[in-house]
């Protein structure tokens, strides 16, 4: 249970300082931050053009190691799910070894690997000590380089998959953002489909289309390494150029097309609500089309939505959990993308208080519309979004993350001072701009799941918008 | 290497001293990255409240954020997030704890905070913040049990294995029926008893200087009184009785929970079930895994865990039927896979696959120094030696092939609870079958 969602060494001699007397009745003043210091890139690369970047970090004997391959769902096209389902398989069978004895050889060297797909990269991760890096690092080849995709690995993988979209009919959740995503996308944009497909897709996944795919997909033109931990740069460079340096591409690229869709800007708030019976609470996912991270007012808009819904003390969570009592948790989010994804307001709450829930959730957002921040509020956000970031900054992992996310948009590492300094520079004029011209309090798409028998008459009589029934077995079809 | 070799000895250096109202201070430098965390536990849980009040230790927990006398409800969660920190708490059966995680200039605000709320909530507690957090955990025992697929068998599954008033019979987030009946005088009551110094260890670890820390708690938090000296229950000695039961939620797959009494963390049988954890269901090639998911494919998953508490313990397999399978077809494979695992052991390579497993999971746990400072704290609580990394990881390195057959044979072939949830109106998939018993 969380509140939210969610031998001894020489001693200096203890040192009273000579400060003013210690009082208890006020917060103690604080020294000024720390200073940002970010991690030493060295940047070289392999002998056929893969970029990699490589952090030493000595503090414990472990190696991240990063792959990307820029490309991701996005390539899916008419066939949602297929590039999540080929970067899943490429931890099956490869280089003539069975599934089992690759995943038996992995766990006995102690190492993680995983390989996923994003909307816009392919990302396959590999986490080890540093004793079992050589041996841990042949087997990524392999994975990489020579995947099998034999029609016993995808087909035991596809029906585990069809297995798991069923199963998402039972969270609803999962059935909120299904719904809000294929209603705020319109068909043919990238995120109108789930990232892991549908039944129907599901089912015509077979060896061959997931290779054909694999290999126009994951060109090694469009491959980067990022390396993080107990490793000098040359002695990487060393161990991933001799196993990469010479993967080649096997198919023609897939082009990376820029989207040309455009999302649902709608007229007017419309309301959709999907039944579950029964439901102990209503879940609430509220917004709107979202906002380029490159836009020059991404630095308002974080501290714009720190405030609103990000921080425990924002206001759509100070009003609905704190003052109200309608949630365990409320928060707002966009989703930053190099193709924008949505604003989104997310809770689940009370069943008998849907209605008065929505009520306050418009409310925040026209207040924020309306009126400026105080300056008390305002500081508070932004140094809550810029005194955080050095801490992003601790892990392995975290460190390839922030690497492999400044990628995505191709941004320098400079970039994150500059964010800093951006976002100290904020002011409540464009707290105010930026939620005027992005928070969609007057033409949000609202989905509701809950139990429409005891909501739906609520949520009628608040006049919100047009109100259409989806159906939950069509939605987690 | 590979299966031989050992890593250097892992070691978190601290430093521990304990002031004269009974607060235990650990301290653990580590200037990697200008951050500092702080992690305070009180040794209490929900195995801590009485019968009628369950769920108290966790909504008390909740209220531990609602201001105090020098820092009044919404300060607490302001300034930190002021000074660029976050902050949260948790409960479960043995303790709950707190922690602030910010640059290292919030360090004294964490700690300023942290002694305003031991030494001075109660003069703001009133029944209108007992009220509102009684209705956000309500809130987040709707989320989390009643409207999560299979959530109402975390409500079952500890009545269901321990007798009537044992402290591990019901569960952490209590029952609506008991959050309901809480008032403020056992607000009141709990606090005095348990939110005391010598109740509590504090660990800073970070971007610190051990010498500051040690300055500065001893300023804030000296004032505050010791509390009184605290009864700890003592668990009955039982023996489960074979049950089988049957839910019917709304969900599309059928999920068969077999929960076994094992141990408590302590003692000596635990490190091996937690390896024999690892065997049946830790990786892909686990046996479990194996018969259930990839090689048999009745099954869309299974986890196999020992949950050892620090007052008493449970082994659970948990799996879930794939379409169209019925609950017995996985019960029997299971059984099955039990019983050869008991009869023949583990392989030396399965052996040595684990100890790789958990020794590369034990340095993955020391990259963060919120992971350390909590990983101290309950090293410390468990054993009274904070550093406790690299002696938990000989004792699992230790398990042998005669450990995992005796633990299997001695917990995991003996009565159980089985839990059958099955889709609305498909009672028939439920597992009933009795056990074969050798």
């Amino acid at each position: 249970m969380i509140r939210r969602f969610i031998a001894c060494g020489l001693l200096a001699p203890m040192a009273l300082s000579a400060q003013a007397a210690f009082d208890r009745t006020k917060p103690p003043t604080l020294p000024s931050a720390p200073s940002l210091v970010l991690p030493t890139v060295t940047t070289s690369r392999l002998a056929n053009g893969i970029s990699m970047q490589v952090v030493p970090q000595r503090e414990v004997p472990l190696v991240q190691v990063t792959l990307t391959v820029a490309g991701g769902s996005r390539l899916d096209a008419a066939e949602p799910g297929l590039a999540s389902f080929a970067a899943r398989m490429l931890t099956e069978s490869a280089g003539g070894k069975d599934v089992n004895a690759i995943q038996s050889e992995l766990a006995f060297l102690g190492a993680t690997l995983s390989s996923n797909a994003t909307w816009d990269l392919f990302i396959v991760s590999l986490n080890v000590p540093k004793r079992s890096l050589g041996a841990a690092l042949d087997l990524l080849a392999d994975v990489v380089q020579r995947p099998t995709f034999s029609s016993a690995d995808v087909r035991r993988q596809r029906e585990l998959r069809a297995a798991a979209i069923l199963q998402q009919r039972d969270r609803p959740g999962a059935l909120a953002a299904l719904a809000f995503n294929s209603l705020v996308f319109p068909s043919g944009h990238p995120y109108h489909d789930p990232p892991d497909g549908d039944s129907v897709s599901t089912a015509r996944l077979d060896s061959a289309r997931v290779r054909t795919f694999y290999s126009r997909a994951y060109v090694p033109a469009r491959a980067r390494f990022i390396v993080v931990g107990d490793i000098a740069a040359s002695e990487a460079s060393e161990l991933i150029g001799a196993r990469f340096g010479g993967w080649t591409a096997t198919g023609a690229p897939l082009t990376i097309a820029p989207v040309s869709v455009a999302p649902v800007e709608n007229g007017a708030l419309k309301v959709f609500l999907i039944d579950k019976p029964g439901a102990a609470q209503s879940i609430l996912s509220i917004g709107g089309p979202g906002v380029s991270r490159t836009s020059a007012d991404y630095p308002a808009l974080v501290v714009m939505n720190t405030l609103l819904g990000e921080s425990f003390s924002s206001r759509l969570n100070a009003n609905l959990r704190e003052t109200k009592g309608y949630t365990y948790g409320i928060s707002s989010r966009f989703g930053w993308a190099p193709t924008p994804n949505a604003f989104r307001v997310q809770s689940g709450v009370r069943t008998d208080v849907t209605d008065s829930s929505l009520i306050e959730i418009f409310k925040e957002l026209r207040s924020m519309q309306n009126a400026p921040v105080d300056a008390v509020e305002l500081a508070r956000a932004k140094a809550y979004v810029a005194l955080a970031v050095p801490g992003n900054f601790e892990t392995n992992g975290q460190i390839a993350g922030q690497l492999a996310d400044l990628q995505t948009f191709g941004l320098p590492l400079a970039s994150v001072s500059a964010f800093i300094a951006r976002v100290n520079g904020v002011t409540a004029a464009d707290v105010q701009r930026v939620a005027k011209k992005y928070l969609p309090a007057s033409r949000a798409t609202v989905v509701v799941v809950g139990d429409l028998a005891k909501v739906r008459a609520g949520i009628e009589a608040l006049q919100l918008g047009t109100i259409t029934v989806l159906d939950a077995a069509v939605v987690g079809r | 290497m590979l299966a031989g070799a050992q890593a250097a000895r892992l070691r978190v250096p601290f430093s521990i001293d304990t002031l004269p109202n009974g607060l235990t201070l650990i301290v653990h430098e580590d200037h990697s990255v200008p951050i500092v965390t702080t992690n305070v536990w009180f040794h209490v849980g929900s195995g801590d409240e009485k019968v009628g009040r369950t769920g108290f230790a966790h909504l008390f927990e909740h209220l531990m954020f609602m201001g105090s006398q020098h820092a009044e409800y919404p300060q607490f969660d302001r300034l930190l997030e002021a000074a660029g920190a976050n902050n949260n708490g948790s409960t479960t059966e043995d303790r709950t704890n707190y922690y602030e995680a910010g640059p290292s200039s919030s360090l004294r605000l964490m700690l300023w905070l942290e002694a305003d709320r031991l030494g001075w909530l109660l003069p703001t507690m009133d029944k209108p913040k007992v009220d509102l957090q009684r209705d956000v955990v309500k809130n987040e025992r709707r989320q989390n049990y009643e409207n999560q697929p299979y959530g109402l068998v975390g409500d079952v599954a500890p009545k269901l294995m321990y007798p009537a008033g044992h402290p591990c019979s019901w569960p952490v987030i209590g029952s609506m029926a008991d959050l309901s009946a809480a008032s403020v005088e056992d607000v009141k009551d709990f606090f005095r008893t348990y939110y005391a110094p010598n109740n509590a260890t504090l660990v800073v670890a970070g971007d610190v200087s051990t010498a500051e820390v040690r300055a500065l708690v001893r300023e804030y938090f000296t004032e505050i009184p010791r509390g009184p000296a605290i009864t700890r229950p003592t668990p009955p000695a039982f023996t489960v009785r074979d049950t089988a039961v049957t839910l019917e939620d709304r969900v599309q797959l059928p999920r068969l929970y077999l929960n076994w009494h094992a141990v408590k963390s302590t003692a000596a049988d635990a490190p091996a079930l937690q390896v024999a954890g690892y065997i049946l269901a830790g990786a892909r090639t686990s046996r479990l895994t194996q018969a259930l998911v990839y090689g048999g494919e009745i099954a869309t998953s299974v986890q196999a865990y020992s949950d050892a508490k620090r007052l008493d313990g449970d082994f659970n397999v948990v799996a879930t039927a794939r379409p169209g399978q019925a609950l017995d077809t996985l019960q029997t494979v299971i059984d099955q896979q039990l019983e050869q695992l008991a009869a023949a052991g583990p392989t030396s390579r399965e052996l040595d696959q684990a100890r790789n497993a958990i020794e590369a999971s034990f340095l993955r746990s020391i990259q963060t120094v919120s992971g350390k400072a909590d990983q101290l704290n309950e090293y410390y609580y468990q054993t009274g030696n904070p550093d406790g990394f690299q002696d938990d990881l000989d004792k699992l390195r230790a398990v042998s092939t005669a450990d995992i057959q005796r633990v299997i044979r001695t917990y995991l072939q003996g009565p159980r609870v089985m839990i059958s949830v099955v889709p609305q109106g498909k009672p028939a998939l439920a597992a009933t079958k009795k056990r074969v018993t050798q």
